[in-house]
């Protein structure tokens, strides 16, 4: 992925600040990439890279761990991130019908970002809901008995509205209080 | 040294109950905000209950605690007040929240036709004993969830906390691996291991070369049943109550330090135990020389990155270490060589938990509940087609009939009861037939399924049964970590055969190519996931075989559920000129205006989201759905 011009340079700041906290980088890799990752919102190659290095590791050991843990995303995420729950009582309740309903309106698939970065669609396995079921995380609201309907109305919600100052605010409290985002 | 313990014990407890009591003594509101409170809503209430009292200058905290395990009236709000019992509310909304504050707060009007239950004993109002459910519930881990703030100590060792281990280390760490053995508690992460024999194989085990003879205690957190969300609910509601079991742990089999692996979707969690950690810290209960006494233990929190197979003893392990979860061959068994080599002892959060409350009352208190070969009691998350959702603690023994139509009360809505999948994508399908079936570990074995970490969804009528194998298979199937050929390719092949069926595609010959792949999965896998993938299919096949062959031969789904076989259809005679909502309500524009006015749809467009089922007037009732699709030219006539 080509990365805009200083972004790498930014990156690599984040990660190494990271890395010198830790005394044993190697056994310490989950640890580093979700310090990494809720820092930057994803893991950049540079960064996986500066971590194997550090870590004293083959670089496809890293890219390995954050390709076979579900946490961590290789993409930026979108502005929006929408997390449609597949947990089996939101399966079974339509859950694939509220997928389904972003998937068409979004013009994208499950574990994709818009092409202006806006909205970024995953699934997840179970937000502990299943009494609201189906249920849709967008940004860390839950919507709860999602249909097609409220899919529309969800998107235009936050299609072009940006983020409010509240929820800056709020993002940033949340931040302080060592909540990890992922 | 005993009696420093017990001193120093003494005062802490002294202190808690002096501070617990004096908050007490005056009104207090407690809002439920574990995660699935929040998801309904938790957070605006207690903003509200905020905004209302400091609008009329009143002098009451609002404090959040855990989960009372009653999810379907979320979220839900206490009012304990001098004067009257403590009482619930359910379903709270800011309008409630103003009129509670204004009459019961301000006032002395207690607003009993909104209060769901009494939390004590009064001539008023019931509790939760007299309601069915209180009837079978027997609460011992899931006791004081909801009840005590969760983000403070003192609360906890005002509830009996922590005179478990004071008790413990004033005796020898031989006595609480005897009390445990004696209790028979069995490991609740669904294989139902005995922690007895597992601590004490951790305890003679001699450690690793070079390992400095530590041994470690984890904790798995690591909860990725789709469904289920027990050990959530324990750790965001009564954090102590597990710290203390793994302290107690360690210090009967002599290890001094602990990790509780927890997944990372569970950020409330993860918080709330960190805060607990430096909680106990900072009195003394954790860290060097607990209590005064010789023994020193220390706990942390690794977050788990999301991967199901973690929930695998020696995955977990791997991936505390850095490496992918990739589950090792066994032996050596943990408690010989786990985290880095040394001797470690792995179990569930609810069992954990359980142990403070043993030691403090007893093996032979503990048996009393239960049945003989599985004694305490069971916890569920209980979810899906069922009147009251939920986290329920229930004895061993009771039947899946009572758990779904007693304490669950029953399927909402006038539907046929189908069947409850058990213990997530490693158990199975139990029909209706088999609802008398004693929850204990080696009855549910017996028919077929696990008891597993505690996942139960009730489904009903409108629920395919080959939809939900192909549900848990597609998850299986994802998660597995690659290692075993036949989990990896196996399960593939399996999904490849069942989504066929789903879509119609599927031959008569398919169902035994099933069963054969489903016993090769399970004998060529080396770890559990493998070893119970199959079995979501392998119940269904057994209990349901006629919707499969339903599937294949008609080309029908009988619960109208897979969408490659319906087609929705709008009947002219119930449709009216007069509404138009479904033509409003179709995201695809399916939908259109006939020119007498009714409504029809163009089977091109239809995307079967089922919206326009959903909103159509009851009174009209007009859409419906059909299967097999070829059912449509019946009704249509030809040409349309």
């Amino acid at each position: 992925m080509q990365l805009p011009a200083g972004e790498k340079e930014a990156i690599l700041a984040v990660v190494e600040q990271i890395l010198n906290d830790q005394d044993d980088v190697q056994e310490n890799l989950i640890p580093v990439l979700q310090q990494v990752q809720a820092k930057l919102g994803y893991l950049p190659g540079p960064a996986m890279a500066k971590i194997a290095e550090t870590a004293g590791v083959p670089a496809v050991e890293v890219y390995g761990l954050a390709s076979f843990y579900n946490q961590f995303r290789l993409n930026p995420p979108g502005e929006h991130q929408v997390k449609v729950c597949m947990g089996t009582a939101c399966y079974m309740a339509g859950g694939r019908i509220a997928m389904e309903s972003f998937e068409r309106r979004l013009a994208i698939k499950e574990g994709e970002t818009t092409a202006n970065r806006k909205f970024s669609l995953e699934r997840v396995a179970c937000v502990g809901c299943c009494t609201m079921a189906p249920v849709v995380v967008v940004n860390d609201a839950v919507e709860g008995r999602v249909t097609p309907t409220r899919v529309d109305g969800l998107i235009l919600q936050f299609a072009d509205q940006k983020n409010s100052p509240a929820q800056a605010a709020d993002a940033a409290k949340r931040e302080q209080e060592g909540e990890r985002k992922y | 040294m005993n009696a420093s313990i017990f001193e120093n014990f003494g005062r802490l407890k002294e202190q808690a109950a002096a501070r617990v009591d004096s908050i007490r003594q005056k009104p207090v509101v407690w809002v439920g905000t574990a995660t699935c409170g929040v998801a309904a809503g938790a957070l605006k209430v207690k903003e509200a209950f905020e905004k209302e009292i400091a609008a009329r200058n009143l002098d009451i905290p609002v404090i959040e605690v855990g989960c009372m395990g009653h999810c379907y009236a979320e979220p839900l709000a206490v009012i304990a007040k001098p004067g009257f019992a403590p009482l619930c509310y359910g379903r709270v909304d800011e309008g409630l929240v103003h009129r509670l504050t204004e009459d019961f707060l301000a006032g002395d009007e207690p607003c009993y036709e909104y209060a769901l239950v009494a939390l004590e004993a009064n001539d008023v109002f019931p509790t939760f004993s007299d309601f069915p459910r209180g009837a079978y519930e027997e609460k011992i881990i899931l006791g004081r969830s909801g009840l005590i703030n969760p983000e403070d100590i003192d609360e906890y060792i005002a509830a009996d906390g922590y005179a478990a281990l004071a008790a413990a280390l004033a005796g020898e760490p031989a006595a609480v691996l005897k009390e445990i053995k004696a209790a028979n508690l069995r490991g609740r992460g669904g294989a139902g291991f005995p922690a007895g024999l597992k601590w004490e194989a951790t305890l003679n085990a001699a450690g690793a070369a070079g390992g400095a003879g530590e041994k470690y205690v984890i904790c798995n957190a690591d909860e990725g049943d789709p469904g289920a969300f027990m050990d959530r609910g324990i750790l965001e509601s009564d954090p102590h109550q597990v710290i203390e079991g793994m302290i107690l742990c360690g210090y009967a089999v002599g290890a001094s330090r602990g990790y509780l692996y927890i997944r990372a979707e569970y950020p409330t969690a993860v918080r709330r135990v960190e805060h607990a950690l430096r909680q106990a810290r900072n009195q003394g209960l954790l860290g060097e020389h607990i209590l005064g006494s010789g023994f020193s233990f220390d706990l942390a929190v690794f977050q788990g990155s999301g991967a199901f197979v973690c929930g695998e003893a020696t995955a977990l392990v791997e991936s505390m270490e850095g490496r992918m979860g990739i589950p090792q061959t066994r032996p050596p068994r943990l408690a010989v060589a786990g985290r880095r080599g040394c001797p470690t002892v792995l179990n569930n959060v609810k069992t954990f938990a359980y142990v403070p409350h043993i030691l403090r009352k007893g093996a032979a208190w503990f048996k009393e509940t239960g049945t003989a070969g599985s004694p305490g009691t069971a916890v569920f998350s209980l979810v899906g087609k069922v009147t009251n959702t939920g986290l329920v603690e229930v004895p061993m023994g009771t039947t899946l009939r009572q758990l779904v139509f007693d304490v669950g009360e029953g399927i909402p809505g006038e539907k046929q009861f189908k069947a409850v999948q058990i213990g997530g994508p490693s158990g199975g399908c139990l029909p209706e037939a088999a609802l008398d079936v004693p929850i204990d570990f080696d009855s549910l074995q017996e028919a077929g399924v696990i008891m597993g970490s505690g996942g139960l969804v009730v489904l009903d009528e409108d629920d395919c049964m080959v939809a939900v194998a192909r549900y848990f298979l597609e998850f299986t199937q994802q998660e597995s970590c690659g290692k075993c050929t036949f989990c990896r390719l196996g399960t593939r092949h399996m999904l490849d055969l069942l989504t066929g069926i789903t879509r119609g595609e599927g031959q008569p010959e398919d169902l035994a190519l099933l069963k054969e792949l489903a016993e090769d999965v399970r004998e060529g896998s080396l770890c559990n996931l493998g070893k119970t993938a199959p079995n979501p299919v392998l119940t269904t096949l057994r209990y349901f075989i006629d919707e499969y062959e339903t599937h294949i031969s008609e080309g029908r789904c009988p619960a109208l559920m897979c969408p490659d076989l319906i087609a929705y259809y709008i009947e002219p005679r119930k449709c009216s000129k007069l509404c138009n909502v479904c033509v409003g309500g179709c995201p695809t524009e399916a939908i259109y205006t006939r020119d007498n006015g009714l409504k029809a749809i163009y089977q091109d467009k239809c995307v079967k989201c089922d919206n326009c089922l959903r909103v159509c007037p009851p009174e009209y009732k007009a859409v419906v759905k059909l299967s097999p699709p070829a059912k449509l030219a019946e009704k249509e006539g030809p040409g349309k």
